[in-house]
């Protein structure tokens, strides 16, 4: 099943299958281990569509509820 | 010789040039706290060098200010040798800015910072193996206890006397390819020559549609710019991801394949720290600890200061009066002498008391690394707003100075949230207002008063940015925001950042509040206050204060703390409830707290924000200073 970041639970598991913001978005992901083909744990999910916290390759980002979204996953 | 310490945000390059400049750039747990850089000149086996700290950058594709700093720098050229800091424990990722630096061809030392951290986590790392793959030397540290940071400096001058280049390492062949034939290109019409960088590192930048060499190129010739776009035409077609993905992808995967052939995995060893986010990001208990943890941290600001003002203010009391005794109060002298003392004992009674505890207490929780987190809580309000959690992060800082808080406003994307960061964190009572409201509020009110103060201030803040948001409608980029893992505070470290901000205090407000008292006893003295009192007369009246206020106003612009030194100057005594009702207080307090920024605030906004936006800023906090002051004057 082929979702947005936003919408994986906490706790579970994601495989990024593409990224569909601009330049910008994708760079900054790319930079902070979010590629295509990554696979992400969803850890926190903020209150108020806050913003979601990742863990990728050991190392743990937030991102902003709309930046999520335009993560496109696949659901393990 | 000049050395430049480059690497990710949060790897440890301040630490590692504080460790040989003496601690002189400020340090903290949160990625992008470095938004200029640092220079100190060391002397490397009897020759002088110097060492350059640059903002942290994740990749050399730049995109806040910051990081476009740190890369202008190393282009310009007169870079000797390049220290790339890396957090061993976050290898992976960090290769993949060791890549991009080998491709400019620079003589080059790894600096595998926080290897204990790295230990920790389980990460073994093959020192050996890793410096063969690059062909530059590897040199393990822990910067934080200076460990290998003499073997590090070293080892990096050996490398400059034999210009050691590493190697490039190739992608995958069809990759390679595309990258070759480019270069090739762009070597023929020497345009690489332009930049001072190797045609390899250019035909990257183009494939990656780097914006400021593509525009930089634009204008000149549009064959080439064809070709370009040809060849990323060939990467989007074969590959089925647009050229910028592909090149970015081929990184990671030779990062991630380098990472697992010198790295060997073993059991990660947990401490009570690694569970600290169970609570402090906990959806609900995060937020009762954010406001737990800024209670405390209030009461503690206000009984330390408390315990050490009244004290000493009754001592400065007596010296008074004692001084009149031996030379008589109608002379000249006895101005200026009891000017100067007064201006001293301003600043060791009323504003130290509280400054230090603050600041050792906000030097704690940056070093934690608690800040980003506040960010990840706040992010969903921030966006009320029209801003994102990012921005909380000059807005703490604010609450030190307003002037490091603008600066930091540099790690937002936007030109629009900086602009509305920046206006906003000028209203941010710094601590230099925060020693107002401990000193007249907190002491001759109540501490609940003070915190009142505070809380009205986040409201008038709220509604400001939904005002500026409203007149700026444009869409916020959205958060992305590394959180870094806690570090249990050094308590050195923590002083010496206290320190180093303290001494702003001591070497720049001090002086000028010795020099304003003194000029405020010459000005009462030849009776010219008075002047200056009726100017400001419509003013006061309005906010129903004393009339001799008028002056202090002038001297809170230079630095907000001497309007309140000034004022107990001007009414003459420190007993301040003898002369101003408590309603009187509050009003000079809250207009003290909003009104025209600081002199050093303005001449950092109009580098910023420009000079426009600045005098927008002065006009909007002025006009809202007068209303939010008349409202206190009728209401309180």
């Amino acid at each position: 099943m082929i979702i947005t970041l936003d919408s994986i639970g906490e706790n579970q598991k994601a495989k990024v299958v593409s990224i569909s913001g601009g330049w910008g978005v994708r760079q900054r992901l790319g930079c902070l281990g979010i590629h295509p083909g990554d696979i992400l744990t969803v850890k926190r999910s903020a209150i108020m569509r806050g913003p979601i916290l990742v863990s990728v390759h050991g190392n743990q980002v937030a991102l902003g509820r709309g930046v999520a979204r335009r993560v496109v996953v696949e659901a393990e | 010789m000049k050395i430049a310490l480059m690497g990710q945000p949060n790897s440890g390059k301040s630490t590692i040039f504080n460790h040989v400049a003496g601690y002189k750039a400020v340090t903290s747990n949160f990625p992008g706290k470095t938004v200029k850089y640092e220079l100190t000149k060391l002397n490397l086996l009897g020759r002088t060098a110097e060492l350059v700290d640059l903002p942290g950058t994740y990749s050399l594709t730049s995109f806040d200010l910051a990081e476009l700093e740190a890369r202008k720098y190393l282009l310009k050229g007169n870079v000797d040798i390049v220290i790339n800091v890396i957090d061993a424990s976050l290898l992976s990722r960090s290769l993949e800015l060791t890549l991009q630096l080998l491709e400019l061809k620079l003589p080059m030392v790894i600096c595998l910072n926080m290897i204990d951290e790295a230990e920790r986590k389980g990460i073994k790392i093959d020192i050996e193996k890793l410096s063969k793959i690059f062909g530059v030397p590897v040199v393990p540290a822990v910067a934080i206890k200076g460990k290998g940071i003499k073997e590090l400096f070293s080892t990096a001058h050996k490398v400059e006397e034999k210009k050691k280049i590493g190697k490039t390492i190739n992608f995958s062949k069809d990759v390679e390819d595309v990258v070759t034939k480019l270069s090739i290109q762009i070597k023929k019409k020497q345009i690489e020559q332009e930049f001072n960088v190797p045609e390899r590192f250019l035909a990257l930048k183009y494939l990656e549609n780097d914006s400021y060499f593509m525009e930089n190129y634009k204008k000149k010739s549009n064959v080439l710019f064809e070709e370009i776009a040809n060849f990323q035409n060939i990467l989007k077609e074969t590959h089925g991801r647009q050229s910028d993905v592909v090149i970015s992808s081929e990184r990671h995967h030779l990062s991630m394949n380098i990472y697992e052939s010198v790295v060997s995995l073993t059991k990660p060893h947990t401490s009570l720290i690694d569970y600290l986010d169970n609570i402090l990001m906990h959806p609900f208990l995060g937020y009762i600890s954010l406001g737990l943890i800024f209670y405390l941290f209030f009461n503690l600001i206000f009984g330390a200061g408390k315990m050490v003002e009244e004290p000493l203010l009754d001592y400065f009391y007596k010296l008074i009066p004692l001084i009149g005794k031996s030379i008589d109060p109608n002379t000249l002298s006895f101005s200026i002498i009891s000017g100067i003392v007064q201006g001293l004992a301003g600043g060791i009674a009323i504003v130290l008391p509280y400054l230090f505890p603050f600041l050792f207490g906000l030097a704690i929780l940056e070093d934690l690394g608690y800040l980003p987190r506040i960010a990840f809580l706040l992010d969903a309000f921030l966006h009320k707003i029209g801003l994102h959690g990012k921005a909380i992060i000059p807005f703490i800082l604010g609450y030190g100075c307003t002037v490091p808080a603008i600066m930091a406003t540099r790690i937002l994307e936007s030109e629009r949230d900086r602009f509305i960061a920046s206006v906003l964190a000028t209203m941010i009572p710094c601590a230099a207002r925060m020693t107002i409201i401990f000193a007249l509020v907190a002491f001759y009110i109540s501490p609940q008063a003070a915190l009142a103060v505070y809380i009205l201030n986040i409201i008038v803040i709220i509604i400001s940015g939904k005002i500026l948001s409203r007149l700026l409608p444009e869409i916020t980029p959205g958060m992305i925001l590394e959180i870094p893992a806690y570090h249990i505070p050094s308590i050195k470290v923590a002083l010496a950042k206290t320190w180093l901000r303290m001494k702003e205090f001591i070497f720049v407000a001090w002086p000028l509040l010795i020099v304003g008292s003194t000029i405020l006893s010459l000005l009462q003295y030849y009776k010219m206050d008075m002047l200056i009192n009726n100017f400001f007369s419509p003013l006061t009246s309005l906010l129903g204060l004393p009339l001799v206020v008028g002056t202090t106003l002038i001297f809170g612009i230079l630095r907000k703390e001497l309007s309140m030194l000034m004022l107990i100057q001007a009414i003459g005594t420190s007993n301040v409830v003898a002369v101003m009702s408590t309603t009187q207080i509050m009003t000079f307090t809250i207009f003290v707290i909003f009104y025209v920024p600081c002199a050093a605030t303005i001449a950092v906004l109009w580098k910023e924000i420009g000079s426009k936006r600045t005098l927008f800023t002065i006009a909007f906090t002025t006009i809202l200073a007068i209303i939010l002051a008349t409202i206190t004057r009728f209401v309180y």
